[in-house]
């Protein structure tokens, strides 16, 4: 195991649970979804291996079915935004009859505007946002469009956190669990007192000592 | 659909002197502008219907006779291959999500003369689609395209050499790249660049407003919300975006260009400059 997977395999042992990572994106698909008085808000996340577009979150209209339902990324209005990095708002989607026999098989819903903006994170595109059917009487501004970056900003760190919790993970698994005991003492060691650290680090202080003697005999 | 014809009489470059002007070649390089008193809108693109000028759309292909797009003169499509190799095709498939028809038809409802052509680098896969973008431009600009409307950008920074090299060489050519610049704190490509046109959204819904953004790297705003846009299928949406914004500012061009076919790209772009909306060329 390299240092780098180490170390993501320690920092798995610290960081927090998945579910509280997807408790961060579903509070910012309903915080869009109130903003924007919409019916349904959801993050996309893109599963570059699959070449997929995942359901990562979803408020409102479809939550209790979409999550984890994947689709292909290379076509359709989601999969546009995030090939080329714009947004992009459409109203009057109705009169879009193959995107509505498309989505309708997939979802169960078909709207009739949406709202989608990439999920950008340095030079990746993670995922994509999307807001539908916002109140009929919000029309539209760039100010909205302003808002809904802002928002994007929030997801795409949130879906890289996420990202690189599950990549943590799957190094753990993978190592055999080597990595685990380490992941699991730095993990205790995060939730110990000042007053119960201290001692506990100087044990692992005289560890490393031993293990630094050894290598260099 | 057949694939554009070459034109290589639109490479000036070799004709012009590259380092230096002898005194005997001063005469020889006339600028061929009759250049007014003060530029307006009126003697900039007033008439103008785009005749003749070659637009491509650099996007997710072009739904063919749709009825706010019309005939095609072109469409080819790349791809890559399972060797990774990228090939030119002729596009058999049209238009995958709408949005290359809607850049399509805004260039066409403003410019209705121009001859269209669409080169498809989206919607074969995610995976590479960022040298399929290099690609299709290299390939556009080898065509010699009079404008290139690109409603893209890509993040990744290793491209953003090439594409550097690519946007100068358009330049240097005589074919204008319109590109979409980023509305969120991204560093993407190619609208960064100073020698693309590039676009961001006005509110306003006169096609024709545009405005100079004396605080670049966006240098103007075109028409970008709550327009009506030809989609696939046949049908007609409602869209807002930067994407939409700059089809407007290739239509305007086109309409400059097709009026005066001599301009080069830094010529254009200073017509634009003393037509735009809040510079003084609104209301002429």
């Amino acid at each position: 195991m390299n240092d780098q997977n180490l170390q993501a395999a320690v920092s798995a042992g610290v960081m927090s649970a998945e579910s509280e990572h997807r408790a961060l994106l579903q509070s910012i698909v309903e915080v869009a979804r109130a903003i924007f008085s919409a019916r349904a808000a959801s993050i996309f996340l893109h599963d570059e291996e699959a070449d997929e577009l995942v359901f990562e979150a979803v408020a409102g209209e479809g939550s209790d079915s979409l999550l984890g339902t994947r689709f292909p990324s290379s076509t359709g209005v989601a999969g546009w935004v995030l090939v080329t990095r714009q947004p992009l708002i459409i109203d009057d989607l109705e009169q879009d009859p193959r995107h509505a026999r498309e989505t309708a098989e997939s979802t169960g819903y078909v709207p009739k505007a949406m709202m989608t903006v990439p999920l950008l994170h340095d030079e990746r595109a993670l995922g994509v946002l999307n807001v539908l059917d916002r109140s009929k009487e919000i029309e539209f501004s760039l100010g909205q469009m302003e808002l809904l970056g802002l928002f994007a900003n929030q997801a795409a760190i949130a879906l890289d956190l996420l990202q690189r919790a599950r990549h943590a993970r799957a190094v753990l698994t993978q190592s055999g669990g080597d990595a685990g005991v380490i992941a699991r003492i730095a993990s205790a060691l995060e939730g110990l007192d000042e007053e119960q650290r201290e001692p506990v680090l100087r044990l692992l202080g005289a560890l490393d000592d031993v293990l630094r003697a050894d290598v260099s005999f | 659909m057949a694939q554009p014809e070459q034109q290589p009489e639109r490479y000036t470059g070799e004709t012009l002197p590259a380092w230096s002007l002898p005194a005997a070649a001063s005469a020889e390089i006339g600028i061929g502008v009759e250049w007014p008193e003060r530029v307006t809108r009126d003697w900039a693109l007033g008439g103008s219907t785009g005749a003749g000028v070659r637009v491509c759309i650099l996007d997710s292909g072009v739904q063919p006779d749709h009825p706010l797009v019309g005939a095609l003169e072109g469409a080819v499509a790349l791809r890559k291959t399972e060797d990774g190799e990228i090939v030119v095709e002729d596009d058999t498939e049209g238009d995958l999500c709408g949005h290359g028809t809607a850049c399509a038809g805004i260039v066409r409802s403003i410019a209705p003369d121009c001859r269209l052509f669409s080169v498809r680098v989206l919607g074969a896969g995610f995976k590479g689609s960022g040298s399929v973008l290099l690609e299709g431009l290299r390939w556009a600009i080898g065509q010699g395209f009079d404008v290139v409307n690109m409603s893209l950008s890509t993040t990744k920074k290793h491209f953003s050499g090439l594409l550097h090299e690519l946007a100068d060489s358009a330049y240097f050519r005589r074919t204008v790249l319109v590109a979409s610049a980023h509305n969120m704190p991204v560093e993407s490509y190619p609208w960064r660049f100073s020698s693309v046109i590039s676009v961001g959204s006005h509110e306003e819904a006169d096609p024709l407003t545009f405005f100079y953004n004396p605080s670049p790297p966006v240098e103007f705003f075109g028409r970008g919300v709550n327009v009506e846009v030809a989609w696939i299928g046949g049908a007609r949406i409602r869209s807002s975006g930067n994407s939409f914004a700059t089809p407007h500012m290739s239509a305007i061009c086109t309409l400059i260009l097709a009026k005066h076919p001599e301009l080069t790209p830094f010529q254009l772009k200073s017509v634009l400059y003393l037509t735009a909306s809040n510079v003084g060329g609104a209301n002429e």
